[in-house]
């Protein structure tokens, strides 16, 4: 089937429940074959014109809508059969617990016959470079393998038109670079792709990797519709430094250079763990194995690693959340007393830990008793708490919305309370999982000063992180885990 | 839910192993008709003995089974215990006479009865379930009890995030831990941290239930067009053969404990 061209025409959608559009007045024309980059500070509505291209924008979900949506001159909703979608979290896309089961699934849905449809899930299968057999369970593949995937169960149907929703931003390094490599081979022409006929649309957080393969970059703004659009040059060329401070990733050459690394105090060593081990229930491998590692006051330490190193258990390990089957984790000053056994309130005066989902850390109604919640488990005094409260929501720009739900909040906003909730009983360690994960070029900026301001207060920091600038730009001391292991320790 | 979770040790390739999945629910369902209607020691021991014989044929290895089925085999003990000492059958000789708690023969016996007739009405289906295959069982669902697609298949999705949502009730846990609440000696404020990371739980059950949705609707799983079916589930033979074998064993264990006088129905 031929490519597709799609058209905008004045669109618009306001959510349910929603004041604000998600976005509005959008006019876009994307010729058959077209490979476009879609980008804009968050809340410009990008997700939602994803969705809405390809015909998976529920009507009853919609307060309002206004416009059109075409695909080849007829509306998305009747189009879907030739839009192939990629979602951030390829966990939650995969259906079947076989492999080639998944990809046959969109197969049986078109109602292809049966004997045409394994032929097609092997090609799609080794046209992303899967490197099993359909029996492999879809539980045993890595992030960057279900991404794949996917894919294959995309490109199995044949697409019209493949469109992607942030697909790397779960994905360790290899993960991401192995996801675009095969979206490169299969459907961008420029790089010697097999398939010509299908039209590329792309959101993407940290747009590096992918301004190679798309010829044109569409910018949109918050209830602004389309504000600029041009090749890659042209756009980030013109626009690169508003952009960036608005928030948005700018690809190398046009974006600011990364910040430089400027090193921490140091100090006395805060924490000791000594040969820790952990094997979950129920499997036959160490998630972590003969660890040790000595954490300082004022340094910073990265732990970096691939999806499934172990490296998120061992953050959880040294910030007391989880016992480890052998070793310790204690603090200089209280030998003997391994942080896994301390009571909840006194473990949250010493040590914070930043969860990867913000979410997952928010357990009051509004932002102001977020950050009181801390305060009060530790017995703080009332007036002090209100005052180190009041502080923090101003240094974390959250004044304005003390009275706001934490659920309710953006993406950056969420990220930043989650960070001043744990701040409020001032741990002498700060232990964070992913803190960057899925934040615009401002929270990530606003993330590394707050950073770099504790550890010259003297705070030891430990960040779990696969984003390579923000160990670069902070880190004192470099650890790698792989397959359970500290495999490096690098002095910066 | 976990025994479906690992369905490992069986060989799939045994005789029983390889049925029909509809075949194989079929065929333990039916004892459990006979089992429901009686409380009689001839009905439970034949089933019970019918069921044990054909744990080979299931392609499970005995000390697997053991391994797994140890809470199956406490609930049998306790059953047949608690009969034995409620009962109000205290006929017989006295072997035991604590006051209150008094064994007898009879008593002992009808302890017994109920403890196997548990073990036999349980045994069937938790070999069939240790056996199949969740998808296996919704394509046999949608292929030969015309089962809609949409039923069965959303199913079988939802099913798979079970792990997730187990994984993320941990990360929950910790991360209350990480603010400095649970760990309280108080009722209420443990009821209260307990209640908001349930809730927690259910958003993010929500939310990713919305997306796998959203990414099956992306591979035309709402289309109106006519599904076709990747795996076929036979109903061959053998499986009619499976089904037909269970009933001629209930109805020959129920012949025989009529013929016995053992037949003992629980109404009337």
């Amino acid at each position: 089937m031929p490519a597709a061209a799609i058209s905008l025409r004045g669109w618009g959608w306001r959510y349910a429940g929603r004041k604000a559009w998600a976005c509005r007045g959008v006019d876009l024309e994307i010729a058959a074959g077209e490979r476009v980059l879609l980008v804009g500070p968050s809340g410009a509505g990008k997700s939602t014109v994803l969705r809405a291209v390809a015909g998976l924008l529920d009507p009853q979900t919609a307060a309002e809508q206004e416009g059109k949506v075409l695909v080849d001159g007829r509306p998305a909703a009747t189009t879907r059969d030739r839009v192939g979608v990629l979602f951030q979290d390829p966990e939650a896309s995969l259906v079947m617990s076989r492999s080639g089961d998944d990809v046959a699934f969109g197969l049986e849905n078109a109602g292809v016959p049966a004997d045409q449809i394994w032929p097609r899930v092997d090609a799609a299968l080794r046209e992303v470079g899967f490197g099993y057999g359909r029996d492999r369970p879809t539980t045993a593949l890595s992030g960057g393998e279900q991404q794949r995937l996917a894919l294959a169960g995309a490109l199995a149907r044949r697409p019209s038109m493949l469109v992607l929703d942030e697909p790397t931003a779960n994905l360790d390094p290899p993960g991401a670079a192995a996801v675009l490599g095969a979206v490169t081979a299969t459907v961008a022409p420029t790089t010697g792709g097999a398939r010509t006929d299908t039209t590329l649309l792309i959101v993407e957080h940290r747009v590096d990797d992918v301004v190679g393969l798309v010829d044109r970059v569409v910018v949109l703004e918050p209830g602004g519709g389309v504000v600029d659009d041009g090749t890659p040059a042209e756009v980030f060329g013109r626009r690169g430094a508003a952009l960036a401070a608005a928030g948005v990733w700018v690809p190398a050459p046009w974006g600011p250079p990364p910040p430089p690394y400027v090193p921490g105090p140091g100090g006395e060593p805060l924490l000791a763990a000594r040969d820790l081990a952990l094997t979950y229930p129920r499997t036959d491998r160490p998630a972590l194995d003969g660890v040790h590692l000595t954490v300082r006051r004022g340094e910073a330490t990265a732990v970096t690693g691939p999806n499934g190193s172990g490296k998120s258990t061992l953050a959880m390990l040294l910030a007391g959340l989880l016992p480890p089957d052998a070793g310790t984790v204690e603090l200089n000053d209280s030998p003997g007393r391994p942080l896994h056994r301390w009571r909840s309130r006194a473990l949250c005066r010493r040590v914070g830990t930043v969860f990867q989902d913000p979410e997952h850390q928010f357990v009051a109604r509004t932002v102001r008793d977020e950050l009181l919640v801390g305060p009060r488990r530790v017995g703080l005094d009332a007036v002090v708490a209100r005052e180190r409260c009041d502080e923090l929501l101003a240094r974390l720009r959250l004044d304005r919305l003390a009275g706001a739900n934490p659920f309710a909040l953006s993406g950056g906003e969420k990220r930043r309370l989650s960070v001043a909730a744990v701040l409020a009983t001032s741990p002498d360690l700060l232990v964070m999982d992913e803190p960057t994960f899925g934040q615009d070029a401002q929270t990530w900026a606003e993330l590394l000063d707050l950073c770099v301001q504790l550890r010259t207060d003297g705070t030891a920091i430990v960040a779990v992180t696969h984003d390579q600038a923000f160990a670069t730009a902070l880190a004192d001391h470099r650890v790698q885990v792989a397959a359970g292991r500290l495999t490096t320790e690098v002095a910066a | 839910m976990t025994l479906l979770q690992t369905h490992i040790s069986a060989d799939p390739a045994a005789p029983l192993a390889r049925r029909n999945p509809v075949a194989k629910i079929g065929a333990a369902l039916l004892p459990l008709l006979a089992l429901l209607v009686s409380v009689d020691p001839v009905t439970s021991t034949l089933l019970l003995a019918a069921a044990l014989a054909s744990v080979p044929a299931w392609g499970l290895r005995w000390r697997g089974l053991v391994r797994r089925l140890w809470p199956l085999g406490l609930a049998v003990a306790m059953v047949a215990l608690g009969n034995a000492v409620f009962t109000d059958r205290k006929g017989g000789e006295t072997l035991l006479d604590l006051g209150p708690l008094l064994v007898t023969t009879e008593s002992l016996a009808a302890g017994a009865v109920a403890g196997l007739r548990v073990a036999a009405i349980a045994l069937p289906g938790v070999l069939a379930v240790l056996t199949i295959d969740p998808v296996d069982l919704a394509d046999a669902l949608v292929q030969q009890l015309r089962v809609p697609p949409r039923f069965a298949y959303g199913s079988l999705a939802a099913f798979r995030l079970a792990p997730l949502t187990a994984a993320e009730w941990e990360v929950l846990g910790r991360s209350r831990r990480a603010r400095g609440l649970g760990g309280d000696r108080n009722p209420f404020a443990a009821a209260s941290v307990l209640a908001g990371r349930l809730f927690a739980l259910l958003v993010g059950a929500v939310r990713r239930g919305t997306q796998l949705a959203a990414a099956m609707d992306a591979r035309g799983f709402d289309s109106t067009a006519q599904r076709t079916s990747a795996r076929r589930q036979a109903f061959a033979r053998a499986d009619a053969a499976l089904v037909a074998g269970s009933v001629a064993l209930t109805a020959a264990a129920v012949t025989l404990a009529v013929v016995t006088g053992a037949w003992n129905p629980v109404l009337g």
